[in-house]
């Protein structure tokens, strides 16, 4: 039977702190070199007594190289934030260090010309979930309006810049109104008067149940990124399941997998 | 025999059934094998052991389900599956496809769904064995409760080896127990054809910047290499109380773990938890135990199963 690697280590070629506790972390490697946006990887910290990866989604693709066995050589970059005894581990390794990372996992956001064409795109961030649409963003061949929301100031609107210097229309919000809009990214985008006609949006739960509420009292297509604690990223041991409107094919009760049937889901398809 | 054809090996006979090797997996950390037959040959395994499958699909519990502990997890799925029904169509289907016999661990709240699963089972000839999951700490009804108490665990072993024809009827028991000597004789009196143990320990983690339980149910399974020392020690004692086999299981994560756990008692061993870190640890493991059976100039497995 023929089977394929997708854990293997990978040499850090870039990190750079973007935020307190916020990192951008690059990776050369030959994994990854067909992910989609929306799509993940499991970051294995460096202690072997943390046995799980930590799933973090994939912020940027680009070439690097042919590798020695002729694999097409990616740089792939990932932004995380520290929030555990895990994240620290890996956020303390430096440019040159090595890491297993496993992946790409599970299915990103549809961008099918009948989704996308002839209507206004919005990307909704809140958070850390700005780095799972930036590369969504480069993506996309047309102008987006990008609303991305922060706590406050002290972020420094971290990747705000990446999403301009791709040509895309990005506002900035902050819960206090340190910075930008004052509110929650929703608030931002009807204080701005934009019109969305699709949404793609990741960030907090509270944020993500906002959008699929707005969605659907709009009738305009949603996809969300979601995130849960998970065991095997690759939909083995059902750690992380969201609910869903119908009975899911696979698990036959109302219960998709995060990492295999998401992390992208339809608003229409999920209870949040 | 090994791949180079030498007369040392690695088969087990189990029950009165032959295995290539003795290395299965834990129920519940393989899925039915669909997912990982992408990263490893599921027919290097002695045999799969599937996730616990009910008469009735199971939603589970809420989530979180899972959270990480220095050298293993806790977790809370609570035997979420998609019933017998889905299991037989699909599942056992795929299976079929594959040269690896296949132990169907079977799950229920009562008695009698214990009962239905095992007889939709019995005549299937896809199947090699049952392995009853009579000890999972996630599920509020059923499950543990047969487990723990060593009058109920002969009656449920009684009555599902009643309906399970030539099948042999493997109880998985739980380490949540005094003596677990005790609770391997009650299976044993209740005409069980063999034992597993470990499965996981109850435990519980509480994130202390949220101040809430890192799990929704609160309490979970504690598993992976944490738990191995306390998993040799039980087939150990379960082992020397009981004539009939045991597979063992709690933390393997290398050959070594794997021998060890032969030479406490097991027949057979399962691979958890590190399935989930390394989705080819089953072949590494086995590779391993082949070493390690010419390193040490040993001809035949059989020479290392309780020797102590």
């Amino acid at each position: 039977m023929e089977t394929v690697k997708i854990k293997q280590k990978a040499r850090i070629i870039e990190k750079e702190l973007l935020a307190p506790d916020i990192y951008r972390m690059s990776f050369e490697t030959t994994l990854c070199n067909e992910a989609v946006p929306g799509q993940f990887i499991l970051v294995y910290p460096p202690d072997s007594s943390k046995l799980l990866g930590r799933p973090i989604c994939i912020t940027d693709v680009s070439e690097a190289g042919q590798s020695g066995s002729g694999c097409r050589k990616v740089k792939l970059s990932i932004v995380f934030r520290v929030s555990g005894g895990g994240t620290r581990e890996i956020a303390a390794c430096d440019k040159g260090d090595a890491l297993y990372i496993e992946g790409p996992l599970g299915h990103g956001y549809p961008v099918d010309d009948d989704i996308i064409s002839g209507r206004k795109i919005v990307l909704l961030g809140g958070g850390l979930g700005a780095p799972s649409l930036l590369f969504l963003a480069k993506k996309l061949t047309d102008k987006a309006a990008v609303i991305l929301g922060y706590r406050d100031s002290s972020l420094n609107h971290f990747l705000a810049d990446d999403f301009k210097a791709l040509g895309h229309d990005t506002l900035i919000a902050t819960d206090d109104g340190s910075e930008g809009i004052r509110g929650n990214v929703l608030e931002a985008m009807e204080k701005a008067g934009i019109q969305a006609d699709l949404i793609y949006a990741c960030g907090p739960m509270p944020m993500l149940s906002a959008v699929k509420k707005y969605a659907e009292g709009h009738k305009i297509p949603a996809y969300i990124s979601l995130e849960e604690h998970m065991a095997c990223g690759v939909g083995v041991c059902l750690g992380c399941v969201v609910k869903t409107t119908e009975k899911d094919p696979h698990s036959n009760v109302s219960n998709a997998r995060i990492c295999t049937e998401g992390p992208v889901f339809d608003v229409k398809d999920v209870e949040i | 025999m090994d791949t180079q054809g030498r007369g040392y090996g690695l088969s087990v006979d189990f029950a009165g059934h032959h295995f290539k090797n003795p290395v299965t997996v834990a129920s519940g950390t393989f899925g039915s094998g669909m997912e990982y037959s992408r990263f490893v040959d599921l027919n290097l395994l002695g045999a799969i052991t599937t996730k616990g499958v009910s008469d009735k699909p199971w939603e589970g519990n809420p989530t979180p389900r899972v959270t990480e502990t220095p050298s293993g997890m806790i977790n809370a799925i609570g035997l979420q599956n998609p019933g017998i029904d889905v299991f037989m169509e699909r599942d056992l289907k795929f299976l079929s496809e594959y040269d690896v016999p296949v132990i169907v661990n079977v799950c229920g709240h009562s008695i009698e769904e214990y009962e239905a699963v095992v007889e939709r089972l019995a005549d299937d000839d896809r199947v090699e064995m049952l392995e009853i999951n009579v000890s999972c700490p996630n599920v509020k009804q059923g499950a543990i409760q047969f487990g723990t108490d060593p009058d109920m665990l002969s009656e449920v072993t009684a009555r599902c080896k009643a309906r399970a024809k030539d099948k042999p009827v493997i109880m998985k028991l739980t380490p949540n127990v005094t003596s677990i000597s005790e609770m391997a004789r009650a299976a044993e009196s209740g005409g069980a054809d063999g034992i597993s143990l470990i499965n996981t320990l109850t435990a519980m983690k509480i994130d202390i910047y949220k101040r809430k339980f890192a799990l929704a149910n609160k309490t979970g399974g504690l598993s992976g290499p944490a738990i191995h020392p306390i998993a040799v020690r039980m087939v150990y004692e379960a082992s020397h109380a009981v004539k009939i086999p045991v597979i063992g299981m709690g933390g393997i994560a290398t050959a070594e773990d794997a021998i060890e756990m032969m030479m406490a008692g097991a027949t057979m061993v399962a691979v958890g938890m590190i399935n989930f870190s390394k989705p080819d640890a089953v072949r590494d493991i086995i590779t391993g135990m082949e070493k390690y059976l010419t390193d040490t100039k040993t001809s035949d497995i059989w020479e290392v199963i309780g020797i102590l």
